[in-house]
Protein backbone atom coordinates (compact mmCIF):
# COMPACT_ATOMS: atom_id res chain seq x y z
CA UNK A 1 0.00 0.00 0.00
CA UNK A 2 1.34 3.51 -0.72
CA UNK A 3 1.87 5.75 2.55
CA UNK A 4 -1.09 7.41 3.69
CA UNK A 5 -1.35 11.14 2.68
CA UNK A 6 -0.69 13.68 5.03
CA UNK A 7 -0.63 17.26 5.25
CA UNK A 8 1.68 19.92 6.65
CA UNK A 9 -0.90 21.72 9.56
CA UNK A 10 -0.16 25.04 10.66
CA UNK A 11 -2.07 26.07 13.66
CA UNK A 12 -1.96 28.49 16.56
CA UNK A 13 -2.86 26.70 19.32
CA UNK A 14 -2.80 29.21 22.81
CA UNK A 15 -0.55 31.57 21.71
CA UNK A 16 1.93 29.89 19.82
CA UNK A 17 2.24 28.80 16.25
CA UNK A 18 2.46 24.93 15.46
CA UNK A 19 3.34 23.03 12.58
CA UNK A 20 3.08 19.38 11.98
CA UNK A 21 3.02 16.38 9.20
CA UNK A 22 -0.09 14.44 9.69
CA UNK A 23 -2.03 11.94 8.37
CA UNK A 24 -5.42 13.79 6.53
CA UNK A 25 -8.21 11.68 8.56
CA UNK A 26 -6.25 12.80 12.03
CA UNK A 27 -9.16 14.41 14.21
CA UNK A 28 -8.18 17.70 15.68
CA UNK A 29 -8.91 15.95 19.51
CA UNK A 30 -6.19 13.38 18.38
CA UNK A 31 -3.77 16.32 17.26
CA UNK A 32 -4.19 18.33 20.33
CA UNK A 33 -3.66 15.77 22.59
CA UNK A 34 -1.66 13.28 21.25
CA UNK A 35 1.31 15.41 18.87
CA UNK A 36 1.06 18.36 21.08
CA UNK A 37 0.55 16.23 24.57
CA UNK A 38 -2.74 18.96 25.40
CA UNK A 39 -4.50 16.23 27.35
CA UNK A 40 -6.94 18.44 28.93
CA UNK A 41 -9.29 18.29 25.87
CA UNK A 42 -10.92 14.96 26.75
CA UNK A 43 -12.57 12.51 24.17
CA UNK A 44 -15.54 11.17 25.44
CA UNK A 45 -18.20 9.73 23.15
CA UNK A 46 -16.37 10.37 19.86
CA UNK A 47 -20.07 11.23 18.05
CA UNK A 48 -20.13 15.02 18.71
CA UNK A 49 -22.68 14.25 21.23
CA UNK A 50 -20.96 15.19 24.96
CA UNK A 51 -19.09 17.67 24.25
CA UNK A 52 -16.26 16.91 26.26
CA UNK A 53 -13.85 18.11 23.36
CA UNK A 54 -15.34 21.51 23.08
CA UNK A 55 -12.30 23.83 21.68
CA UNK A 56 -11.89 26.94 20.22
CA UNK A 57 -11.78 27.40 16.71
CA UNK A 58 -11.12 31.64 15.89
CA UNK A 59 -12.73 32.24 19.02
CA UNK A 60 -16.20 29.99 18.83
CA UNK A 61 -16.81 26.53 20.23
CA UNK A 62 -16.93 23.54 18.22
CA UNK A 63 -16.49 19.71 19.00
CA UNK A 64 -12.56 18.68 17.93
CA UNK A 65 -13.96 15.29 17.39
CA UNK A 66 -16.13 16.39 14.58
CA UNK A 67 -13.40 18.19 12.45
CA UNK A 68 -9.99 17.63 10.78
CA UNK A 69 -6.90 18.46 12.53
CA UNK A 70 -6.21 19.65 8.75
CA UNK A 71 -9.80 21.55 8.30
CA UNK A 72 -7.69 24.08 11.19
CA UNK A 73 -4.80 24.71 9.59
CA UNK A 74 -4.13 28.52 9.52
CA UNK A 75 -6.72 28.99 12.67
CA UNK A 76 -6.72 29.94 15.72
CA UNK A 77 -7.18 26.75 18.46
CA UNK A 78 -7.79 27.71 22.06
CA UNK A 79 -7.93 24.56 24.18
CA UNK A 80 -8.42 24.90 28.04
CA UNK A 81 -5.08 25.21 29.02
CA UNK A 82 -5.18 28.26 26.90
CA UNK A 83 -7.67 30.01 28.44
CA UNK A 84 -5.84 31.27 31.55
CA UNK A 85 -2.18 30.57 32.17
CA UNK A 86 -2.46 30.52 35.70
CA UNK A 87 -5.62 27.95 35.36
CA UNK A 88 -7.72 30.87 37.86
CA UNK A 89 -10.38 32.00 34.77
CA UNK A 90 -13.67 33.34 36.58
CA UNK A 91 -14.87 30.44 34.80
CA UNK A 92 -12.06 27.76 36.21
CA UNK A 93 -12.64 28.89 40.30
CA UNK A 94 -16.57 29.65 40.04
CA UNK A 95 -16.62 25.98 38.86
CA UNK A 96 -14.70 24.99 41.70
CA UNK A 97 -16.98 27.11 44.27
CA UNK A 98 -20.54 26.24 42.72
CA UNK A 99 -18.82 22.77 43.34
CA UNK A 100 -19.90 22.52 39.49
CA UNK A 101 -17.71 19.42 38.64
CA UNK A 102 -17.32 15.62 40.53
CA UNK A 103 -15.33 13.27 38.38
CA UNK A 104 -14.15 16.30 36.26
CA UNK A 105 -14.00 14.55 32.84
CA UNK A 106 -16.89 17.29 31.10
CA UNK A 107 -15.41 20.45 33.16
CA UNK A 108 -13.08 20.88 30.39
CA UNK A 109 -15.93 21.19 27.49
CA UNK A 110 -18.40 22.62 29.56
CA UNK A 111 -15.70 25.62 30.80
CA UNK A 112 -14.71 26.12 26.70
CA UNK A 113 -18.39 26.30 25.49
CA UNK A 114 -19.28 28.62 28.57
CA UNK A 115 -16.74 31.08 27.42
CA UNK A 116 -17.39 30.94 24.03
CA UNK A 117 -21.40 32.03 24.92
CA UNK A 118 -19.67 34.83 27.51
CA UNK A 119 -17.84 35.93 24.56
CA UNK A 120 -20.84 36.75 22.54
CA UNK A 121 -23.71 37.10 25.43
CA UNK A 122 -21.60 38.86 28.33
CA UNK A 123 -24.84 38.67 30.60
CA UNK A 124 -26.86 35.47 30.45
CA UNK A 125 -30.15 34.50 32.09
CA UNK A 126 -29.70 31.03 32.83
CA UNK A 127 -31.66 29.80 30.04
CA UNK A 128 -29.21 31.21 27.79
CA UNK A 129 -26.58 28.92 29.53
CA UNK A 130 -28.65 26.23 29.05
CA UNK A 131 -29.28 26.04 25.68
CA UNK A 132 -25.40 27.12 25.22
CA UNK A 133 -24.58 23.87 27.04
CA UNK A 134 -27.20 21.76 25.23
CA UNK A 135 -24.69 20.01 23.77
CA UNK A 136 -22.22 19.49 27.16
CA UNK A 137 -23.42 16.20 28.95
CA UNK A 138 -22.39 15.68 32.54
CA UNK A 139 -23.22 12.72 34.01
CA UNK A 140 -22.28 13.36 37.69
CA UNK A 141 -23.71 17.22 38.66
CA UNK A 142 -27.28 17.53 37.30
CA UNK A 143 -26.66 20.51 35.45
CA UNK A 144 -27.79 23.38 38.27
CA UNK A 145 -24.72 24.13 39.70
CA UNK A 146 -23.08 24.11 36.42
CA UNK A 147 -25.42 27.05 35.66
CA UNK A 148 -24.70 28.27 38.49
CA UNK A 149 -20.99 28.85 37.93
CA UNK A 150 -21.44 29.99 34.68
CA UNK A 151 -23.87 32.81 35.69
CA UNK A 152 -21.65 33.72 38.52
CA UNK A 153 -18.51 33.58 36.33
CA UNK A 154 -20.55 36.32 33.97
CA UNK A 155 -21.03 38.72 36.91
CA UNK A 156 -17.33 38.56 38.18
CA UNK A 157 -16.39 38.93 34.15
CA UNK A 158 -18.71 41.97 33.80
CA UNK A 159 -17.56 43.69 36.83
CA UNK B 1 -11.75 5.68 8.54
CA UNK B 2 -9.45 4.70 5.44
CA UNK B 3 -6.71 7.39 4.54
CA UNK B 4 -7.23 10.08 1.93
CA UNK B 5 -6.11 13.03 0.23
CA UNK B 6 -7.32 16.21 1.40
CA UNK B 7 -7.98 19.03 -1.20
CA UNK B 8 -9.08 22.97 -0.74
CA UNK B 9 -9.89 24.31 -3.78
CA UNK B 10 -10.39 28.06 -3.75
CA UNK B 11 -13.52 28.09 -6.41
CA UNK B 12 -16.47 25.81 -7.25
CA UNK B 13 -15.68 25.26 -10.14
CA UNK B 14 -12.45 23.61 -9.28
CA UNK B 15 -14.33 21.76 -6.45
CA UNK B 16 -16.44 19.72 -8.94
CA UNK B 17 -13.63 19.73 -11.36
CA UNK B 18 -11.75 17.78 -8.29
CA UNK B 19 -14.97 16.01 -7.70
CA UNK B 20 -15.86 14.20 -11.11
CA UNK B 21 -12.24 12.95 -11.08
CA UNK B 22 -12.73 9.99 -8.63
CA UNK B 23 -16.09 7.87 -7.57
CA UNK B 24 -14.83 8.15 -4.08
CA UNK B 25 -14.68 11.80 -3.95
CA UNK B 26 -16.25 13.53 -1.44
CA UNK B 27 -16.43 17.47 -0.41
CA UNK B 28 -16.83 18.48 3.60
CA UNK B 29 -18.91 21.75 4.42
CA UNK B 30 -19.30 21.94 7.94
CA UNK B 31 -18.79 18.07 8.51
CA UNK B 32 -21.45 17.63 11.02
CA UNK B 33 -23.02 14.26 9.04
CA UNK B 34 -19.91 13.58 7.41
CA UNK B 35 -17.34 12.85 9.96
CA UNK B 36 -19.72 10.70 11.67
CA UNK B 37 -20.78 8.75 8.87
CA UNK B 38 -16.71 8.44 8.71
CA UNK B 39 -16.37 7.15 11.69
CA UNK B 40 -19.02 4.58 11.61
CA UNK B 41 -17.21 3.53 8.29
CA UNK B 42 -20.99 3.97 6.33
CA UNK B 43 -19.12 5.93 3.99
CA UNK B 44 -16.09 6.06 2.56
CA UNK B 45 -13.66 8.88 0.80
CA UNK B 46 -10.47 8.26 -0.67
CA UNK B 47 -10.30 12.60 -1.69
CA UNK B 48 -11.66 14.98 0.72
CA UNK B 49 -12.59 18.44 -0.96
CA UNK B 50 -12.78 20.86 1.55
CA UNK B 51 -15.52 23.88 0.66
CA UNK B 52 -14.34 26.01 3.77
CA UNK B 53 -11.41 28.14 1.45
CA UNK B 54 -14.37 29.25 -1.47
CA UNK B 55 -15.24 32.68 -0.33
CA UNK B 56 -18.22 33.09 -2.83
CA UNK B 57 -19.72 30.43 -0.59
CA UNK B 58 -20.10 32.56 2.53
CA UNK B 59 -22.59 34.92 3.66
CA UNK B 60 -26.23 36.38 3.22
CA UNK B 61 -27.57 39.42 1.43
CA UNK B 62 -30.51 40.86 0.03
CA UNK B 63 -31.13 41.15 -3.80
CA UNK B 64 -34.46 42.81 -4.11
CA UNK B 65 -37.61 40.73 -2.53
CA UNK B 66 -34.74 37.70 -2.20
CA UNK B 67 -32.70 36.56 0.53
CA UNK B 68 -29.44 34.72 -0.59
CA UNK B 69 -27.86 32.40 1.87
CA UNK B 70 -24.69 31.65 0.65
CA UNK B 71 -23.91 26.99 0.96
CA UNK B 72 -21.44 27.74 3.67
CA UNK B 73 -22.94 29.75 5.95
CA UNK B 74 -23.64 28.55 9.41
CA UNK B 75 -26.52 27.69 11.45
CA UNK B 76 -25.42 30.41 13.71
CA UNK B 77 -25.05 33.02 11.10
CA UNK B 78 -28.52 32.43 9.77
CA UNK B 79 -29.86 32.43 13.44
CA UNK B 80 -28.03 35.78 14.41
CA UNK B 81 -27.74 37.50 10.89
CA UNK B 82 -29.70 40.54 11.43
CA UNK B 83 -31.26 40.66 7.74
CA UNK B 84 -32.98 37.44 8.28
CA UNK B 85 -34.22 37.96 11.98
CA UNK B 86 -35.82 41.45 9.98
CA UNK B 87 -36.89 39.42 6.68
CA UNK B 88 -37.85 35.74 7.63
CA UNK B 89 -37.76 35.51 11.34
CA UNK B 90 -39.05 31.92 10.98
CA UNK B 91 -36.06 31.22 9.11
CA UNK B 92 -33.53 32.47 12.13
CA UNK B 93 -35.95 30.42 14.81
CA UNK B 94 -34.90 27.60 12.81
CA UNK B 95 -31.58 27.93 12.57
CA UNK B 96 -31.58 28.39 16.14
CA UNK B 97 -32.78 25.06 17.11
CA UNK B 98 -30.47 22.94 14.62
CA UNK B 99 -28.19 20.53 16.82
CA UNK B 100 -26.30 22.15 19.66
CA UNK B 101 -24.58 24.97 20.20
CA UNK B 102 -21.15 23.57 18.76
CA UNK B 103 -22.75 21.89 15.74
CA UNK B 104 -24.35 24.98 14.52
CA UNK B 105 -20.70 27.00 14.87
CA UNK B 106 -20.01 24.59 11.97
CA UNK B 107 -22.76 22.88 10.21
CA UNK B 108 -24.19 24.98 7.15
CA UNK B 109 -27.31 25.18 5.17
CA UNK B 110 -25.41 23.64 2.02
CA UNK B 111 -24.68 20.84 3.85
CA UNK B 112 -27.90 20.47 4.99
CA UNK B 113 -29.80 20.63 2.38
CA UNK B 114 -27.52 19.20 0.08
CA UNK B 115 -28.04 16.19 2.70
CA UNK B 116 -31.62 15.81 2.71
CA UNK B 117 -31.51 13.83 5.68
CA UNK B 118 -35.02 12.80 6.25
CA UNK B 119 -35.06 14.92 9.50
CA UNK B 120 -33.17 17.78 9.19
CA UNK B 121 -34.37 20.54 9.32
CA UNK B 122 -34.13 22.97 6.36
CA UNK B 123 -35.60 21.05 3.94
CA UNK B 124 -39.11 21.99 5.64
CA UNK B 125 -38.16 25.99 5.08
CA UNK B 126 -37.31 25.39 1.51
CA UNK B 127 -40.06 23.61 0.41
CA UNK B 128 -42.47 25.80 2.04
CA UNK B 129 -41.22 29.25 1.40
CA UNK B 130 -40.72 27.95 -2.10
CA UNK B 131 -36.84 28.58 -1.75
CA UNK B 132 -34.82 28.48 -4.92
CA UNK B 133 -31.44 26.33 -4.85
CA UNK B 134 -28.51 27.89 -6.49
CA UNK B 135 -25.66 25.49 -7.66
CA UNK B 136 -22.57 25.87 -10.25
CA UNK B 137 -24.97 24.78 -13.05
CA UNK B 138 -28.28 26.18 -12.78
CA UNK B 139 -31.17 27.22 -10.47
CA UNK B 140 -33.16 24.37 -8.60
CA UNK B 141 -36.94 25.41 -7.42
CA UNK B 142 -36.78 23.14 -3.75
CA UNK B 143 -40.27 21.31 -5.13
CA UNK B 144 -37.72 19.83 -7.74
CA UNK B 145 -35.01 19.63 -5.69
CA UNK B 146 -35.61 17.07 -2.86
CA UNK B 147 -36.65 13.75 -3.63
CA UNK B 148 -37.16 11.04 -1.26
CA UNK B 149 -34.75 9.95 1.81
CA UNK B 150 -31.15 11.63 0.97
CA UNK B 151 -32.04 12.13 -2.24
CA UNK B 152 -31.59 15.31 -4.15
CA UNK B 153 -31.78 16.48 -7.88
CA UNK B 154 -27.74 16.97 -7.59
CA UNK B 155 -25.89 15.48 -10.86
CA UNK B 156 -22.58 14.76 -10.42
CA UNK B 157 -20.18 17.04 -9.78
CA UNK B 158 -22.91 19.37 -9.49
CA UNK B 159 -22.73 21.81 -6.21
CA UNK B 160 -24.90 24.07 -4.37
CA UNK B 161 -23.41 27.73 -4.49
CA UNK B 162 -26.52 29.83 -2.06
CA UNK B 163 -29.95 29.42 -1.45
CA UNK B 164 -32.70 32.12 -2.52
CA UNK B 165 -35.93 32.56 -0.16
CA UNK B 166 -38.58 34.85 -0.90
CA UNK B 167 -38.32 37.47 1.99
CA UNK B 168 -40.89 39.39 3.47
CA UNK B 169 -42.97 35.95 4.27
CA UNK B 170 -44.98 35.51 7.27
CA UNK B 171 -43.96 32.28 8.49
CA UNK B 172 -42.81 29.64 11.70
CA UNK B 173 -41.25 26.66 12.79
CA UNK B 174 -42.23 24.28 15.04
CA UNK B 175 -40.42 21.26 15.81
CA UNK B 176 -40.86 17.98 18.19
CA UNK B 177 -37.50 17.04 18.84
CA UNK B 178 -36.20 13.75 19.88
CA UNK B 179 -34.59 14.39 23.11
CA UNK B 180 -31.67 12.08 22.81
CA UNK B 181 -30.52 13.37 18.92
CA UNK B 182 -32.55 16.71 18.70
CA UNK B 183 -33.34 15.53 15.25
CA UNK B 184 -36.94 15.80 14.46
CA UNK B 185 -39.28 13.43 15.26
CA UNK B 186 -41.76 15.63 13.29
CA UNK B 187 -41.13 19.73 12.29
CA UNK B 188 -43.65 21.60 10.15
CA UNK B 189 -42.29 25.26 8.74
CA UNK B 190 -46.13 27.24 7.75
CA UNK B 191 -45.58 30.38 5.47
CA UNK B 192 -48.42 32.27 4.55
CA UNK B 193 -47.13 32.23 0.85
CA UNK B 194 -48.66 34.50 -2.07
CA UNK B 195 -50.22 31.41 -3.58
CA UNK B 196 -51.81 30.73 -0.30
CA UNK B 197 -50.91 28.68 2.68
CA UNK B 198 -47.64 25.70 2.58
CA UNK B 199 -47.32 23.35 5.29
CA UNK B 200 -44.09 21.52 4.88
CA UNK B 201 -43.26 18.37 7.02
CA UNK B 202 -39.69 16.92 8.14
CA UNK B 203 -39.08 14.45 10.09
CA UNK B 204 -42.16 12.31 10.04
CA UNK B 205 -42.07 10.80 6.66
CA UNK B 206 -39.19 9.46 4.61
CA UNK B 207 -38.15 12.60 3.20
CA UNK B 208 -39.62 16.13 3.61
CA UNK B 209 -43.25 16.82 2.16
CA UNK B 210 -45.82 19.21 1.92
CA UNK B 211 -48.92 18.03 3.97
CA UNK B 212 -51.55 19.09 1.31
CA UNK B 213 -54.56 17.79 4.02
CA UNK B 214 -53.29 20.63 6.42
CA UNK B 215 -52.81 23.02 3.70
CA UNK B 216 -56.44 22.34 2.47
CA UNK B 217 -58.22 22.65 6.30
CA UNK B 218 -55.87 26.10 6.83
CA UNK B 219 -57.05 27.37 3.84
CA UNK B 220 -60.76 27.00 4.97
CA UNK B 221 -60.21 28.46 8.50
CA UNK B 222 -56.64 29.63 9.53
CA UNK B 223 -56.45 28.76 12.83
CA UNK B 224 -54.45 26.35 15.16
CA UNK B 225 -57.69 24.30 15.69
CA UNK B 226 -58.43 23.56 12.35
CA UNK B 227 -54.72 22.27 12.10
CA UNK B 228 -54.88 20.57 15.18
CA UNK B 229 -58.12 18.82 14.16
CA UNK B 230 -56.75 17.06 10.66
CA UNK B 231 -56.56 13.16 10.86
CA UNK B 232 -53.39 12.71 8.70
CA UNK B 233 -53.27 9.14 7.67
CA UNK B 234 -49.83 7.49 9.37
CA UNK B 235 -49.60 5.74 5.86
CA UNK B 236 -45.89 6.70 4.90
CA UNK B 237 -44.87 7.88 7.81
CA UNK B 238 -42.02 6.30 9.78
CA UNK B 239 -42.32 3.75 12.15
CA UNK B 240 -38.94 3.04 14.48
CA UNK B 241 -38.21 2.82 18.41
CA UNK B 242 -38.22 6.12 18.83
CA UNK B 243 -42.08 6.57 17.34
CA UNK B 244 -44.63 4.83 15.72
CA UNK B 245 -46.33 6.26 12.41
CA UNK B 246 -49.65 7.14 14.09
CA UNK B 247 -47.60 9.15 16.98
CA UNK B 248 -46.12 11.12 14.14
CA UNK B 249 -48.75 11.43 11.74
CA UNK B 250 -50.38 13.19 15.58
CA UNK B 251 -47.53 14.87 15.66
CA UNK B 252 -47.60 16.60 12.60
CA UNK B 253 -51.14 18.05 13.46
CA UNK B 254 -49.83 19.31 17.10
CA UNK B 255 -46.61 20.98 15.38
CA UNK B 256 -48.37 22.28 12.52
CA UNK B 257 -50.99 23.86 15.06
CA UNK B 258 -48.22 25.73 17.49
CA UNK B 259 -46.31 26.68 14.47
CA UNK B 260 -49.67 29.07 13.14
CA UNK B 261 -49.67 29.44 16.96
CA UNK B 262 -46.01 31.17 16.66
CA UNK B 263 -47.03 33.18 13.27
CA UNK B 264 -50.79 34.47 14.21
CA UNK B 265 -49.21 35.95 17.72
Amino acid sequence: MSREPTSRVEIEVNGQIVAHDVPNRTLLVDFLRDVLDLTGTHTGCDTSQCGACTVHLDGIAIKSCTIFAVQAHDKVVTTIEGLDPDGRHPLQTCFQECHALQCGFCTPGMIMAAASLLNVVPEPDAEDVREALEGNLCRCTGYQPIVEAVLRASKELAQ
Amino acid sequence: MTPFTYHSPATLDEASALLLESPDARVIAGGMTLIPTLKQGLARVDRLIDLAGIEALYGIETRGNTLRIGAMTRHHDVATSPLVLARLPGLATLAKGIGDFQVRNRGTIGGSVANNDPAADYPAALLALGATVITNRRQIAAEAFFTGMFGTALEEGELIAAVAFPADIRCAYAKFANPVSGYAMAGTFVALAEGGVRVAVTGAGPGVFRSTLHEAALRERLHPDAARSVPLPEDGMISDFHATAAYRAHLVSVMTARALEELLS
